[in-house]
């Protein structure tokens, strides 16, 4: 395989895809960027004749997507948080940790892995709404409680923990949940990254489930808001992108930053048939 | 001996104080809505019921029936099925072609070009389509305007029914290539050299490698991914939501979009269920199915 095709076509090949999956992205920051009404012009202009931030400031001052992108980030850090919370612990207990029905149990989630999770929202609204939680922060964020991706994501990493390191300390007297705190913890730092970086990404962008949950304009998140203001702008088109230049960046960025993390996390994930 | 039992007990209670409250949550929040949701598929579920649950009636497998002679159930189910019959096997070419080139040695930059090839996954659904609704855009989209230049006259892309589908097929591909990619290029470097370096031995060509060596040793990734990205392809929502609501003439409404009409634009939480558990059935005799069909081939 390795010398199939000369250098030149292999980079001809690299560079077309990477023109494809670029532009889209460099488009909408340029766009965004020029004035109003400049992007509707044939040709389609490249780049913004004198390239201005207005749009972003009329997005801020006008449309109230500030307070969206704030609940956005608010919300993602939140579920970030919690998820490490549940699943941290569960992925240890499930590799490491022997109770009754552990593999049993462990089967049936990864089985239950294959039930698409919008069979669950209607009767998830309903108990939410029993509950008190429709239209609040906490609504959006139950489903991002426990996940049995993360589960499984800890759980495969904290397989390849010595088990002599685990049973030293035993000896030595500490307790399981010591233990948990103290040694297997500091040694998990890159799966919580990398279990981190999945949630941020995936609350971040979630969209039916916001979408579904919250009603008031002022709980939305900043991707139902810009669904909705794109029903409404459909002729702002620089305004518009701006939008989506607030909505795409922060995740871009994030997987810039980590990487490494999120690739390992993607193909640590994907091991399962 | 009870210096044995007493560690082994206190395994168990860390244990379950680490996964428990987990499982509670899997259990109220997961399993029972799933539970919950045959079940309101076989009520007649709708506002009167929200108002008072003595409206509700139980009407057995009616929705599923009704459904079935619903003209739009058949619509959304054929326009999911077009979007992941084409969208499935262009992703999972296009994937492939990335991993070949990224894994030549003769590639450089590997690692911009990797990134650049993934960007597109992490970013979000609602943000890229609405820049994929202005590169379509029929007057002054850069889409229609290369076409242009060689000649095509411009599409009305999103505001043709013979064309939103496919418009929203090479949306989700640009979108989704680059995950299974980096599953395939992990695969493609797993395989060993010495396979290679016997093929060479024997005087098998580049191509002769790619069919013999490189694409055996990729199956069963290619299947994991080809049914990771089924079912994945299965659940289109937000695309159409976002660049066509379902139209023009209904051609992009999907099966979960109609899902979405029904149980939260019109409230019948007894219909929305039953096209849920629809389509979960599909899901799961399909995956069963290639995963037997794959099984069997392996076999012999």
């Amino acid at each position: 395989m390795k010398r199939l095709g000369s250098p030149l076509l292999v980079h001809l090949v690299l560079v077309l895809l990477a023109a494809f999956s670029l532009f889209p992205l460099l488009w909408m920051v340029s766009v965004s960027l020029m004035h109003a009404g400049e992007a509707s012009a044939y040709p389609p202009p490249l780049l913004p004749a004198s390239p201005t931030l207005e749009n972003y400031r009329e997005l801020f001052t006008r449309s109230g997507i500030a307070r969206t992108l704030g609940n956005s980030l608010l919300l993602a850090t939140a579920a970030t948080l919690l998820s490490l919370l549940f699943n941290v612990g569960a992925g240890y207990a499930f590799a490491r940790l022997p109770f009754p029905g552990r593999e049993r149990i462990f089967r049936v989630l990864v089985l239950s892995l294959v039930i698409p999770g919008q069979v669950a929202m209607l009767p998830l609204f309903l108990l939410l709404k029993s509950m008190g939680l429709v239209n609040s922060y906490g609504g959006v964020l139950v489903p991002a409680l426990a996940s049995i991706f993360g589960i499984f994501l800890v759980r495969e990493y904290a397989r390849t923990i010595p088990e002599e390191l685990l049973e030293a300390a035993r000896i030595e007297g500490a307790g399981e949940l010591r233990i948990f705190f103290s040694i297997v913890l500091p040694l998990l730092r890159p799966i919580l990254v990398t279990l981190a970086v999945f949630t941020f990404l995936a609350s971040w962008n979630d969209f039916m489930w916001p979408l579904i949950i919250l009603t008031d304009q002022h709980l939305q998140t900043l991707p139902v808001a810009l669904a909705g203001l794109s029903r409404e702008h459909v002729q702002d088109n620089e305004l518009m992108m701006a939008g989506a230049v607030l909505t795409v960046l922060p995740p871009l960025v994030l997987f810039l930053a980590l990487q490494r993390y999120y690739l390992r996390g993607l193909l640590l994930g994907s091991i399962k048939g | 001996m009870s210096a044995n039992a007493r560690p082994l007990a206190g395994a168990r209670l860390a244990a379950w104080i680490l996964a428990g409250p987990a499982l509670v949550v899997l259990a109220v929040f997961f399993a029972f809505p799933v539970v919950a949701a045959f079940a309101l598929s076989l009520t007649d579920f709708d506002v009167y019921a929200i108002a008072d649950l003595r409206n509700l009636r139980w009407v057995g497998l009616a929705n599923y029936g009704a459904l079935l002679s619903t003209p739009l159930f058949w619509t959304a189910l054929g326009n999911t099925l077009y979007f992941v019959v084409v969208g499935v096997p262009l992703s999972i070419g296009l994937s492939l072609a990335a991993a070949l080139a990224l894994h030549s040695r003769l590639a450089r930059w590997k690692a911009f070009f990797r990134t650049a090839l993934f960007a597109p996954v992490v970013t979000t659904v609602v943000g890229v389509a609405v820049i994929w609704r202005y590169l379509l855009h029929t007057r002054y989209g850069w889409i229609n305007y290369v076409l242009g230049t060689v000649g095509i006259d411009p599409i009305d892309w999103l505001g043709d029914p013979h064309w939103s589908m496919p418009s929203i097929i090479v949306f989700a591909v640009w979108k989704n290539f680059g995950y299974n990619m980096i599953i395939l290029l992990a695969a493609l470097q797993a395989i060993p050299d010495d396979l290679y370096e016997a093929a060479r031995i024997d005087g098998a060509s580049a191509l002769q490698q790619l069919r013999h060596i490189t694409l055996p040793s990729l199956g069963p990734v290619l299947l994991m991914v080809s049914i990771l990205t089924l079912s994945g392809y299965f659940q289109l929502f937000a695309e159409p939501y976002v660049m066509t609501q379902g139209g023009p003439l209904q051609s992009t409404v999907s099966v979960l979009y109609l899902m979405f009409e029904q149980g939260f634009k019109w409230w019948n939480l007894g219909t929305a269920s039953a096209v849920a558990f629809l389509l979960f059935a599909i899901l799961l005799a399909l995956t069963t199915s290639l995963l037997r069909l794959a099984r069997g081939r392996g076999a012999s």
